[in-house]
């Protein structure tokens, strides 16, 4: 970390919104929804007070149109939600996957389906990964564990956007945004406009083409064209900023594997590894697309078995068989609805998945 | 066109030349050609940004020769408050159809009116989804038969059509607000003004205008080009009296907007 860092602390939201600042973000379109409302509210008190835009939009719909219509102009923008916010913007952000547009937006993920709660959920991670609405385009993700990482993370996902041409999302949840902690802050600085020759503005005929932004590709080829375009763009991805941390044994017998919030109950539970009499060692992606297969997949060949810890009733574990591709037993422990295991849960759960693949559990 | 025709009255230059893809007859043009005449006068053409929409001027942006943004269904009035958020200076207009504006994007265009939103709103209303083949929009009249009120709209079965302009005129936020009808010469040229217009307020700074033009569809009408024109004249019209509801430069005394602020 640069030494010009200011440490403060503060919560997930507030820490995602300096981050946003940081990143170059000066446009910000939203709709309240709680866990998330301390970002909008920040944004409001401070976009204005430095040249930037904050707009409260009439509805999660108008918002993602909104940032389309400002990336399309040429901005760093960025709007943030939690899940019912993010399932009412899936057609927006198909558009913007097809007129290859770049935008941030960040899913503080509350339990559900339906209304729901406000509670800590990782029920999203479809719709994070398989999701951008209809059409083959995904979003890029980043899945951060501390509010040290939210603030990074929201900060670098401006540039990955503009680098790929693609929507980038910071998948969190709701404790994430409540939480406070202790966050060195990068400092904002003023920055040089993104370079998008594809923007649309005020420009003399003489000096370029006029532009357009469009998603409509009637000839088949051409359709088929952008979708090669981002499918390289994503491969692209996965060899350069695909992200994990390991911690724990260098000889584990299992592997966990849990990114978010999750990964922090699993960081406890390995630490009690000894007490626990099994070796451990959790994986936490950083990134979830693209996805860190080969890490997983290599451990999957050395640990007798690899167990997820997530909050949901079993979707990331899905990413984590298809790397493991039946190399040794994948078991999950999910809860749902604003529940999440205990330490001592993960730490029970690590023993019976041990046993149950043939380890002599101390 | 002859040589003589291109002296009197030039192809615009906020005009492509591409081949429009509308019906024979179909007032869509004329309203293209209307905007584009417009922005040439105002001489706006590279400051221009056109938000093309979805229905049959889905391809707007193939046609007006200056910057363009093509929205999702009804989220023009979105797509442009973005655009223009960042570029204050541009000018921005959103090209949208009755179904767009006023069924799927009820939202989007009343709320952009309510903040005032500084662009223009060019509306079409042929009382029709014509894209989609002929299916009743929110503005189909009592009585109307389309492909899905095949016995003619009912108020029992799908209420009673909505009058854009008056239910805007309700807010603050508009600048502008005017109905014209795209039926004979004066009725046009009368349409062209109201475009105009509808632009001079957005290059004042006086905030959001729409001008919701009557149209043909006589695809779906059943009926020939001319047929559809009467149509308006004598049964459209009446539903949706033409009228300057708003006009806030001239209420400013300011006959003329400022064409270079
Ligand atoms: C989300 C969504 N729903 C439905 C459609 C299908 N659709 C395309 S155009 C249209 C209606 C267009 O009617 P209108 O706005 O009146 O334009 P017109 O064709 O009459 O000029 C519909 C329903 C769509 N493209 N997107
Ligand atoms: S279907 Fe109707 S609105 Fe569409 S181009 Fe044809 S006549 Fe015009
Ligand atoms: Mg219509």
């Amino acid at each position: 970390m640069s030494e010009e860092r200011r440490r403060a602390f503060i919560s997930g939201n507030e820490a995602t919104a300096e981050g946003g600042i940081a990143g170059g973000c000066r446009h910000f379109f939203g709709y309240p929804i709680t866990p998330q409302n301390k970002i909008p509210e920040y944004m409001s008190e401070h976009l204005p007070l430095i040249g930037g835009v904050y707009l409260q939009a009439e509805s999660e719909v108008a918002a993602i149109n909104m940032v389309y219509g400002a990336s399309a102009a040429g901005a760093r923008v960025m709007t943030t939600s939690s899940s019912p916010g993010i399932a009412l913007m899936q057609e927006g952000l198909s558009y913007m996957l097809g007129a290859e547009l770049p935008a941030v937006l960040v899913n503080m993920v509350r339990g559900g389906p339906g209304l729901g709660n406000i509670a800590v959920a990782q029920s999203d991670y479809w719709l994070a990964t398989r999701g951008a609405g209809h059409g083959d385009g995904r979003c890029i993700t980043l899945t951060p564990y501390s509010v040290q990482e939210l603030h990074d993370f929201t900060a670098r996902a401006f540039e990955i956007a503009d680098r790929y041409q693609n929507i980038t999302m910071v998948l969190a949840d709701a404790i994430l945004a409540s939480m406070m902690e202790p966050c060195e802050l990068i400092p904002r600085r003023e920055m040089d406009p993104p370079d998008r020759p594809y923007a649309v503005g005020p420009h003399d005929s003489a000096e370029r083409e006029r532009n357009i932004v469009n998603s409509l590709w009637v000839d088949f080829d051409v359709m088929e064209a952008v979708n090669l375009r981002n499918e390289e763009r994503y491969a692209r991805a996965a060899a350069e900023i695909t992200d994990w941390d390991e911690f724990g044994s260098d000889d584990p017998q299992i592997l966990l594997c849990a990114y978010g919030i999750s990964a922090r109950i699993c960081e406890s539970a390995v630490m009690r590894a000894e007490e626990a009499g099994v070796r451990m060692r959790l994986l936490r992606p950083k990134t979830v697309f693209p996805f860190p297969t080969q890490p997983i997949r290599e451990w999957a060949e050395r640990v007798d078995a690899v167990l997820v810890v997530e909050l949901s009733m079993g979707q990331f574990v899905e990413d984590v068989r298809l790397a493991v591709e039946g190399r040794c037993p994948v078991d999950l422990l999910g809860r749902a609805g604003g529940n999440m295991p205990s330490v001592t849960d993960v730490v029970n759960r690590v023993r019976e998945v041990a046993t149950k693949a043939g380890v002599s559990v101390g | 066109m002859t040589e003589a025709a291109t002296l009197i009255n030039p192809y615009p230059e906020a005009l492509t030349d591409v081949e429009m893809r509308y019906c024979p007859g179909c007032t869509h043009g004329t309203a293209h050609r209307l905007v584009a005449e417009v922005i040439d006068e105002l001489g706006v053409k590279d400051r221009t940004i056109a938000v093309a929409t979805v229905g049959c001027s889905v391809y707007a942006y193939e046609y007006f020769n200056t910057d363009a943004v093509q929205a999702a269904h009804g989220r023009g009035p979105a797509v442009a408050t973005g655009i223009k958020r960042v570029h204050p200076d541009s000018v921005v207009f959103t090209y949208q159809g009755d179904g767009d504006l006023a069924s799927i994007g009820m939202g989007e265009v009343v709320h952009a009116a309510a903040r005032g939103e500084n662009f223009t709103i060019i509306f079409i209303n042929n009382a029709v989804f014509g894209m989609t083949q002929g299916q009743m929009a929110p503005t189909t009249l009592v009585g109307q038969k389309t492909t899905t009120s095949p016995r003619g709209r009912t108020t029992a079965e799908a209420g009673w059509p909505i009058r854009v302009c008056e239910l805007l005129n309700t807010l603050e936020g508009p600048g502008f607000i005017a109905r014209e009808a795209l039926t004979t010469p004066p009725r046009i040229r009368s349409a062209k003004k109201s475009i105009r217009r509808a632009f001079e307020t957005q290059l004042a700074g006086e905030g959001f205008a729409l001008v919701e033009l009557l149209s043909t569809c006589s695809a779906w009408w059943g009926m020939t080009p001319v047929e559809a024109v009467y149509h308006i004249e004598d049964v459209m019209i009446e539903h949706y009296p033409l009228q300057t509801f708003r006009d806030r430069l001239a209420e400013a005394g300011r006959s003329e907007g400022d064409g270079n602020a």
